[in-house]
């Protein structure tokens, strides 16, 4: 059991929530310009890391609002919370090889 | 035209009897009961507008502005449900404070919404309270932790419901009225054991 640590409410068991998937995948700027397979990618393809990810996370029992977690795919280690108005926290990427993505 | 309060039923009207005769009696008494019929509505308006503080206005109350926190004034209590979102539950007419707020609010970019009839509202009282919330809860209701006049949105029994500490031994329930019944049955049957004389020494 994930205990994430909601921007509002604090530490609440991970039931209390729902995941959304990766973050910071943005709205193509010209969607009906896209090829099919432009369009494919941005709806069906995601990261799939063996290490730090960036990902959503809705606090769907409580407040109910989205925000985001960089979880360590591999330890399950949660390494910071953040809300969509912060950037996107350093913490874990730079030292993976590629850095950050 | 007849006033159709007359005509309310609530939501856990069948199982009234079933919550008289299940309370427990002995040193970790407890007992459920139904407080139906709050008035309750939503306010969804940026915390920082005039708006809010036009809402603040007609409550004489500040909206809470942090997760668990409450305020109250008069008849009104206010819950903190997000950082722009709000419960009152008032025991005003549910017209007369609607219509205040919305009175209040104007045309700014805010969401008064009467939903009274959305959740029920069930009392969990006695010394066994908390044994038998925190069977089903996630939320740590240890007093070192949680106190009186703390209000949160979690789940119990798997349930979304709000919970609030009204008193030492006193606690709020309010599940959405079709999740009802099965709240209260479940704590019905959760309950049952404190009947029991055993002891299992690790009380805290
Ligand atoms: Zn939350």
């Amino acid at each position: 059991m994930l205990l994430l640590n909601c921007p509002w409410c604090g530490p609440r068991d991970e039931t209390e929530y729902h995941y959304g998937g990766q973050a910071h995948v943005p709205y193509p700027e010209e969607p009906s310009t896209l090829t099919d397979e432009e369009w494919a990618e941005y709806l069906f393809f995601r990261d799939n890391p063996c290490g730090p990810f960036a990902e959503r996370w809705v606090h769907s029992a409580g407040c109910r609002r989205w925000f985001n977690v960089v979880r360590d795919t591999r330890t399950y280690q949660v390494l910071a919370v953040y809300t969509h108005s912060d950037p996107r926290p350093a913490v874990g990427f730079g030292a993976q090889a590629g850095g950050p993505r | 035209m007849d006033d159709l309060t007359l005509q309310r039923r609530s939501p856990l009207a069948d199982l009234a009897d079933r919550m008289r005769d299940g309370a427990v009696t002995g040193s970790r008494h407890v007992r459920l009961a139904e407080l139906p019929f709050w008035t309750m509505i939503s306010v969804r308006v940026d915390p920082g507008s005039p708006a809010a503080a036009a809402v603040e206005g007609v409550l004489g109350a500040d909206l809470p502005r942090w997760c668990g926190q409450v305020t109250a004034h008069g008849l009104d209590h206010v819950l903190w449900l997000g950082p722009d979102e709000w419960l009152i539950v008032s025991e005003v007419a549910p017209s007369d404070l609607h219509g205040a707020l919305t009175d209040a609010v104007g045309e700014a970019h805010a969401a008064v919404v009467d939903v009274s009839a959305n959740r029920t509202l069930l009392e969990l009282s006695g010394p066994g309270a908390r044994s038998v919330l925190e069977k089903g809860c996630p939320v740590d209701l240890h007093p070192r932790a949680f106190e009186v006049g703390r209000a949160v949105s979690t789940t119990l029994a798997r349930v979304p419901l709000l919970l609030c500490q009204t008193g030492p031994d006193t606690y709020c329930l309010l599940p959405r009225s079709s999740f009802a019944q099965y709240v209260a049955c479940w704590l019905l049957d959760a309950m049952q054991e404190l009947g029991s004389d055993f002891q299992d020494g690790s009380a805290s």
